[in-house]
């Protein structure tokens, strides 16, 4: 799950990280009334979930109340193009206008977990305001990392270590790093990111920029984090799936899917593709499927105007076919279906499910394999178009 | 014959009392599987499926002479019980449980490593199968297996059991079939299996069914290349998969442009590993690579 800057903020001030000090905006009124609050100059950042804002002009300096009402005017309730957003852009509702601070460096912190060391690392650079995945091409050498052993947590020599390494002021900079892995593990993020890091003139150290992603897994032991969901910021075929418990990713295809487990999910999206088609989505119902989740995954499916074919794909373990068979049926009874359904069921209980799908006087059509449900899509949207 | 598995093989079912604890009891039992206890916490006495049910995992063992534990646990509560087994002495330990928080896999991780002896497989996966010893620690269908001379190694579930199947029906077979999970940190990884396959006679190839997210395969690949003395067919899931959207596993998710399906299939492919690209024909395939 991801937040918002503001929201990362919010959490960076519990955990004793400096920030600038600011106001979140949802209106120009709102920013001038910061603005009377915090002085000039500030800094009016575009509160929108993509990387690439300073560039695609969602961060932005005013020096006078007349500059800050054009910046808020022409920022809020738009759309910002960034180059993680996609060609629509995503539209800016909130800003935060923060107190403007004189840079003299900028740092780089960040903290993931390292898959294949199974231990968090933590990363500075000295290169900071740059995206990591550009430093890490362009001066890996300025990249210092330090694996921290999940038992012992981040000890005081790394956090000193990775500080001179880094030419950060190490008594200041080592607290920081110290409560960045201290949020991390309190709130089970996947990853944190303080990029900037800067040096005011003062000599004080600034998270000027903060980002934080959270391990959805963990998300049931911290309900402050959940409360910080946008549902704006989510598709919203997306934001309705997340209700059901389903993992549904939409997509821009006209072929609708609907699988048991993520991986025959990506392989099913995947066969689309190779016959000649385009995947609309994916959608895994999971293990633990019931008719409920199948019934609202369908309807999903059924409300995307792009979908001209839907394919189900079971193969049955802990979902069982009968289960998926009812959660059709009923989905049948309330919605209209007026495209065509290939049902491909395999697996637990499948001989009860094709059976019952037989007798529901509704009209599949019914591929044995995959081979020929790919055959048949080809075949289907064909003959339709 | 197999790996992991053999015939003293003597199954625990850690949830026993729950939903599909209880289900998959059954199912395992009817499989052939020698399911001999159960472990749910308050619940000992009770019996399932004719299973006698224990308080704690130091009590089943104790009695039932348990060797190998299934988790059904939910997720909140699942590394306690991978811990439990641990201490128990449980040498295999296959956690089903999806949804177990990065962190808390981490810290069973770091802990496995002063227990080099304990294999974990998963979790958020279907668990392992053997048919040639007709033993079943995990949700797949049964019917779907033969006994035969390839080994399956698979980060999904339902795409192994069509990986499973279609062997099945191409003749073929499988001496034992391992889901290692689709989160970030599994308990076991590809490695740690092809070095078991690289020393089973009766195994003569194996199928490695990856997917998007993490560098698991390319590791794979080299190891393959520099070690293994069997034939491998490969299957990349997620090719069609946008950076930065987890697909359903919360290991499947290509970020910062790594753990890309093009990334992984070049890997496995310079290491003269066969990568099939339909997955309709890859029981076909794997019988013509492998000549047999």
């Amino acid at each position: 799950m991801k937040v918002h800057e503001y929201q990362a903020k919010e959490l960076f001030e519990q955990f004793g990280i400096p920030i600038p000090e600011g106001k979140l905006a949802n209106s120009c009124e709102e920013v001038m009334a910061a603005i009377e609050e915090l002085g000039l100059p500030v800094v009016i950042k575009a509160q929108i979930q993509a990387g690439g804002r300073g560039k695609a002009g969602g961060v932005k300096l005013a020096k006078t109340k007349e500059e800050a009402q054009e910046i808020a005017k022409n920022m809020l309730g738009k759309p910002l193009v960034t180059h993680q957003t996609g060609g629509q852009g995503k539209i800016v509702r909130k800003v935060l206008v923060e107190k403007a601070a004189d840079i003299k460096k900028e740092y780089y912190v960040g903290m993931v977990i390292d898959r294949a060391q199974r231990k968090p690392v933590i990363m500075v650079s000295p290169a900071g305001g740059m995206e990591i995945e550009e430093l890490a091409q362009e001066k890996p050498e300025l990249i210092f990392k330090e694996p921290i052993d999940p038992f012992l947590g981040l000890l005081p020599f790394q956090a000193r270590k990775l500080s001179f390494k880094a030419e950060m002021p190490v008594r200041e900079a080592a607290k920081i790093l110290t409560s960045l892995y201290k949020l991390f593990i309190a709130k089970d993020c996947s990853l944190a990111e303080i990029n900037p890091l800067i040096l005011t003139s003062e000599g004080n150290l600034l998270a000027i920029d903060a980002k934080l992603n959270f391990d959805d897994s963990a998300l049931y032991r911290h309900p402050d984090v959940k409360e910080m969901l946008d549902p704006l910021e989510l598709d919203p075929l997306e934001y309705e799936a997340m209700k059901y418990h389903l993992n549904y990713v939409r997509l821009d295809g006209n072929v609708g899917i609907m699988v048991n487990g993520a991986g025959l999910a990506m392989a099913t999206m995947d066969v689309i593709k190779l016959a000649g088609a385009e995947p609309a989505n994916f959608l895994d119902v999971g293990g633990g499927a019931n008719v409920e989740m199948i019934t609202q995954g369908f309807k999903i499916l059924l409300s995307d105007p792009n979908v001209k074919l839907i394919f189900i794909n079971i193969f049955g373990g802990i979902l069982r076919c009968d289960v998926l068979a009812q959660g059709v049926i009923e989905a049948a009874k309330q919605v209209e279906i007026n495209i065509p359904v290939l049902v491909r069921l395999e697996g637990t209980n499948v001989e009860k499910g094709r059976q019952m799908l037989n007798e529901s006087g509704l009209n599949f059509i019914v591929a044995k394999d995959i081979s020929e449900a790919a055959k048949k899509i080809v075949e289907t949207l064909g003959t339709k178009e | 014959m197999a790996i992991l598995i053999n015939e003293n093989t003597r199954v625990l079912v850690q949830g026993i009392t729950g939903k599909e604890g209880a289900f998959h009891t059954k199912q395992m039992l009817a499989y052939g599987t020698k399911v001999v206890a159960g472990v749910t916490p308050g619940k000992g006495g009770q019996r399932v499926e004719d299973v006698p049910v224990f308080n704690t995992v130091e009590a089943a063992v104790k009695e039932t002479g348990a060797n190998a534990s299934v988790i059904f646990v939910p997720a909140p509560f699942a590394c306690d019980a991978i811990y439990e087994a641990v201490d128990a002495g449980i040498k295999l330990i296959v956690c089903i449980t999806e949804g177990i928080p990065t962190l808390d896999m981490m810290k069973v991780k770091r802990y496995l490593e002063g227990h080099p002896e304990v294999v974990v497989i998963g979790p958020n996966c279907p668990g392992l199968i053997c048919p040639p010893f007709k033993c079943k620690m995990g949700i797949m269908p049964g019917h779907i297996h033969t006994p035969g001379p390839i080994g399956v190694i698979s980060r999904s579930g339902t795409l192994t059991y069509e990986v499973d199947y279609q062997l099945t029906l191409a003749g073929l077979g499988q001496t034992t079939c391992i889901g290692i999970g689709g989160d970030q940190i599994p308990g076991t990884n590809f490695i740690d299996l092809l070095k078991l396959f690289n020393e089973d006679e009766e195994t003569k190839g194996v199928v490695m069914v990856g997917e998007i997210g993490g560098t698991a395969e390319e590791e794979a690949a080299e190891w393959i290349k520099a070690n293994f003395k069997k034939p491998v067919v490969a299957f990349i899931a997620g090719r069609t998969a946008p950076p930065g959207k987890r697909m359903g596993h919360a290991g499947a998710i290509i970020s910062g442009g790594q753990g890309t399906a093009e990334s992984k299939m070049a890997a496995l492919r310079a290491a003269g590993i066969f990568v099939a690209e339909d997955l309709g024909t890859l029981g076909q395939t794997v019988k013509e690579v492998m000549g047999l």
